[in-house]
């Protein structure tokens, strides 16, 4: 199971695109690890310096219906080449959201109310997220404190997470 | 209770149930083009499972950049031609025939009412228009599409949205669609089927009804539906009258797949176009939508009719009609793509490249070339495209570009102005204006 623990890089705004993430120049790209330098190169988002701000980061905290837009999976594994693999929002596009699970990778939906809160408890601030799937909490915490939040994610998608993805399953099952 | 047209189609196709509402349908097609399909082969053979579920059901198509451009795009075409060849994918269309996939799969009667299919790629919703569950998935669903024939989703939930009304001259099933996305917004129909219904959706052409469906995805939606009639039979005849005795038989047939009067939807909207006037959008939401009076005058340098959305013959028939004995303001550059061979050889046969050409457009292959800013109209840094495609993200036709979405003829009446402006068709109804 990959890695679901780390620094926090908010990205305070919806309808994040998979263009945004991945232009789509670089679909040409036939290696993962080639898409490493490009992650969130478009980003429309004031001050945001994709560069510096995505450095050492683990974790991605946003509004909702991120990932919307195209099909291309190459936008989970920018993130994963660049040791993301959890993106918490209040809301995801359909296929992005798949795509991170069928990855490997994690996408959690926490209600618009405790995203707000995250924004504006921790915002723009070096906050850390551990999560802990016995017991279904992340643990949020900076240098003023801690919290524990629970989160929810289906027993098939956390099968398919711990079983690193979903062609081997599949390929078993039917 | 009633059931929607998808729930008749999941019903029709579940193969496993599993928690967390989520079902795993068996798959009647997979569409594949030389952008997402060559890395799922490659992980295939990585995992030493280089095998497809069933050769016939397999559909191929090199669309997004052809011909090659470069050496990674030649390795993309290459590694899909290869892989085609292995496994004896006969429905495999190469250079000389190929056009965009969204358009050369309906027309060669690929897509049938009940079908379930998927592609790697989000625009697949467009076949929906023949009352099909299309879905686009990335790329480890398509791998698993490719070797099982299967696919999950969550449980469809379906949006009713009903159209009603006549539309006036000069206002397109682009318009209406730009419009409900418009109201609805880029995440309205999130893990929904939109299923488009009404009297404007009955009177449309399959061709429309894909330009209504091919926008789904722009509100989030997981597929477009249109309920099967007998102008979905009278377009697919020629693929199936060996099939059935007569068009009425093969209508019956189809019904199986129609809405039930007391289906339950999530949400309905209720949409009037009779007052519908042409739409732009003007940021880089395909939601941000105004009339195109309110962008009157806005300063474009490249106009680009093609794609899965609006590349089709009625598109090139309306545009050129609006270009015939003009040519474009000196000030623009403007590009033709036809979206497949036959529909280039028919427009060629009805005149319609030679207008395209007399106006000043350059006229390309079949491709979805500049549509995703890849090839045949990249975008410089701070220039504006009038395009009759279906994403108007940053960057979408190259980096630094503003893309504003509209109707073919919107598009050649902007050619001709050099600026963003309502054709003439619509205009000449007078008190409109
Ligand atoms: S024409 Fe554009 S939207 Fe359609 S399939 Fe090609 S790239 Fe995608």
């Amino acid at each position: 199971m990959k890695n679901f623990s780390g620094r926090v890089l908010f990205l305070d705004r919806s309808d994040i695109n998979t263009d945004e993430i991945i232009p789509a120049k670089y679909l040409t790209e036939s290696s993962k690890e080639a898409l490493k330098p490009y992650l969130l190169e478009d980003l429309n988002l004031d001050g945001f310096d994709p560069k510096a701000d995505i450095r050492d980061r683990a974790i991605v905290v946003t509004r909702t219906n991120f990932g919307c837009g195209s099909s291309r999976e190459h936008a989970p594994w920018a993130f994963e080449v660049n040791n993301i693999n959890m993106v918490i929002a209040s809301g995801f596009a359909r296929i992005f959201r798949q795509n991170m699970f069928n990855c490997g990778m994690m996408a959690v939906e926490l209600d618009p109310g405790t995203i707000d809160h995250l924004f504006k408890r921790y915002g723009g601030g070096e906050t850390v997220i551990t999560t802990d799937f016995d017991s279904m909490l992340f643990t949020v915490s900076d240098d003023k404190g801690t919290e524990t939040l629970p989160f929810q994610v289906s027993d098939f998608d956390l099968a398919i997470v711990r079983a690193g993805g979903w062609v081997d399953y599949a390929d078993k099952h039917y | 209770m009633g059931k929607t047209i998808a729930e008749k189609i999941f019903e029709a196709h579940t193969v496993d149930s599993l928690a967390g509402d989520i079902t795993v349908i068996g798959l009647d097609a997979v569409f594949c083009h030389e952008i997402t399909t060559p890395i799922a082969i490659n992980d295939l053979m990585a995992r030493g499972k280089d095998r497809v579920f069933d050769t016939s059901k397999i559909k191929a198509v090199i669309d997004h950049v052809t011909p090659a451009k470069d050496s990674k795009t030649a390795m993309q075409g290459k590694i899909l031609r290869d892989w085609a060849q292995r496994h004896n994918i006969k429905d495999f269309f190469d250079i000389g025939r190929n056009g965009v996939c969204h358009a050369i799969f309906p027309e060669k009667g690929f897509v049938r009412p009940g079908y379930t299919i998927i592609m790697g790629d989000s625009h697949t919703c467009t076949h929906g228009a023949f009352g099909a569950f299309a879905a686009g998935v990335g790329t480890t669903d398509l791998e698993v599409g490719i070797l099982k024939g299967v696919c999950r989703f969550k449980s469809p939930k379906s949006m009713k949205v009903a159209i009603s009304g006549t539309l006036v001259p000069g206002v397109y099933a682009k318009d209406v669609i730009l419009s409900i996305i418009k109201i609805i917004g880029v995440n309205g129909a999130t893990d929904r089927v939109m299923e488009f219904s009404g009297p404007v959706v009955d009177r449309m052409s399959m061709e429309e009804r894909m330009t209504l469906c091919n926008m789904a995805v722009e509100a989030g939606a997981t597929s477009g539906i249109c309920a099967p009639d007998m102008v979905t039979v009278d377009y697919l005849w020629e693929f199936i009258k060996e099939e059935y005795p007569s068009r009425q038989a093969a209508l019956e047939a189809f019904q199986a797949f129609t809405p039930d009067g007391d289906a339950v939807y999530s949400d309905t909207v209720e949409v009037d176009v009779a007052d519908l006037v042409p739409q732009v959008t003007f940021g880089f939401k395909p939601d941000q939508v105004r009339p195109v009076s309110e962008m009157e005058g806005t300063k474009i340098d490249q106009v680009y009719i093609g794609s899965c959305t609006n590349g089709r013959l009625d598109d090139l028939r309306i545009a050129a009609s609006l270009l015939e004995d003009k040519r474009i303001s000196p000030k623009v550059r403007a590009i033709v793509s036809p979206a497949t061979p036959d529909i280039f050889s028919r427009a060629l046969d009805e005149g319609l490249i030679k207008i395209f050409m007399d106006a000043g457009f350059c006229v390309t292959n079949p491709t979805c070339g500049a549509c995703l800013g890849m090839s045949t109209g990249v975008l410089a840094n701070g220039e504006v495209c009038a395009s009759t495609t279906n994403r108007n993200f940053n960057g979408r036709m190259g980096k630094g570009g503003m893309v504003h979405l509209m109707s073919p003829a919107t598009a050649a009446a902007s050619a001709v102005a050099g600026t963003i402006t309502n054709s003439e068709i619509f205009c000449d109804k007078g008190e409109r204006r």
